[in-house]
C-alpha cells in the first residue's frame, strides 16, 4: 500500500490526513506536503495517524522536521493516533514527549498549548 | 532449519519488499503473531539502515538479508556492503564518524535518520548484534520462534 495525503481546514488549524505506509520510500511525500502548507503560510497543523498502517523511523523525522518548521514561526504540529502499534514507536523512541498526540481531530483542534 | 534470502538494489522502494517477506517467513516461522509488528519494523528499520548507507557512497551493491528459522529461534540479519571507517583506517578524515561520507555530503538529517533507525531496533528487539567491518556492516536480531517451545512442535 501507498502512502494517501489529503488536506482540509478545520477550526483554523490545517488537517493532514494520511493513510498507507510511511516508510523510508513514501515519507518525502510526506515531507514535501509539509513543507509546502508551511510554505503556504499554515503554521497550526493536525496531522491525522487514524489511518496509516506502518511508521518507522524515516516517518518520525520527518514529522520532527515538520514541528521544527512550524515552530520556527510559533506554529503547532498536533497528532492523531489511537493505534497502539503506531502509538509505541513514538513511546521507545521517546517522542511522546515532543509531540502532543490527541484520540481524534475535535480534540486536536479545540487543544491548546 | 529453513533459510530464505532476499537480495535487492539499494533502493527505497524495495525495503517494503523485505519487510513483507520477513514478516511471511517469520509467521510460518511460528513466531508469535503479536511479535510479527515488531519484526516488520525491526527489518525495515535496518533495511533502510543499509539502504541509506549504501547510498550515502554511491556503492552499487545490494543489500542482503538472510531469515533463518533454526534452534527455535527465528533470526534475521541485514547486511550491507559498505566498509566502515573505522575498520578502514584511521588516517581518514572523517574516520570519528561511524557513517562513510556523512561529512563530505552533509547528509546530517541522514546520518540522524539512521541513528533514529538504530534507537528503534535497540528499543524493539532483545537480541541484537551490530557489527561494522571493512567488508561492510550487518544487523542481526533473533525472536523466539514456535519451536522454542518444549511440545509445541508444529507438526
Amino acid at each position: 500500500m501507498d502512502l494517501s495525503l489529503s488536506t482540509r481546514t478545520e477550526g483554523g488549524r490545517t488537517v493532514v490526513e494520511v493513510g498507507g505506509e510511511i516508510d523510508v520510500y513514501t515519507a518525502p511525500k510526506l515531507r514535501e506536503q509539509l513543507v509546502e502548507l508551511v510554505n503556504d503560510g499554515s503554521y497550526h497543523l493536525i496531522v491525522d495517524m487514524e489511518g496509516v498502517d506502518f511508521l518507522d523511523s524515516t516517518g518520525l523525522g520527518v514529522l520532527v522536521g515538520g514541528l521544527k518548521r512550524v515552530r520556527a514561526h510559533e506554529g503547532s504540529l498536533r497528532l492523531v493516533c489511537t493505534q497502539e502499534r503506531i502509538l509505541k514507536i513514538f513511546r521507545i523512541t521517546g517522542l511522546t514527549k515532543v509531540f502532543p498526540i490527541h484520540t481524534s481531530v475535535a480534540e486536536a483542534v479545540a487543544a491548546t498549548d | 532449519m529453513a533459510i530464505v534470502e532476499l537480495r535487492f538494489t539499494a533502493l527505497p522502494e524495495h525495503v517494503r519488499t523485505a519487510r513483507l517477506v520477513a514478516a511471511a517467513v517469520a509467521r510460518r516461522a511460528g513466531v508469535a503473531e503479536s511479535v510479527l509488528d515488531e519484526v516488520r519494523l525491526a527489518v525495515g528499520e535496518a533495511c533502510s539502515r543499509a539502504v541509506g548507507l549504501t547510498r550515502q557512497v554511491g556503492a552499487d551493491e545490494p543489500v542482503t538479508v538472510t531469515l533463518d528459522d533454526g534452534e527455535g529461534r527465528f533470526s534475521i540479519e541485514v547486511r550491507d556492503a559498505v566498509p566502515q571507517p573505522a575498520a578502514v583506517g584511521a588516517g581518514e578524515g572523517s574516520a570519528s564518524s561511524p557513517f562513510p561520507g556523512a561529512a563530505a555530503n552533509g547528509a546530517s538529517l541522514d546520518v540522524a535518520e539512521s541513528e533514529l533507525g538504530l534507537a528503534v531496533i535497540l528499543g524493539l528487539v532483545d537480541e541484537l548484534d551490530v557489527r561494522a567491518g571493512a567488508e561492510g556492516g550487518s544487523i542481526r536480531m533473533s525472536w523466539p520462534s514456535a519451536k522454542d517451545k518444549p511440545g509445541d512442535e508444529p507438526v
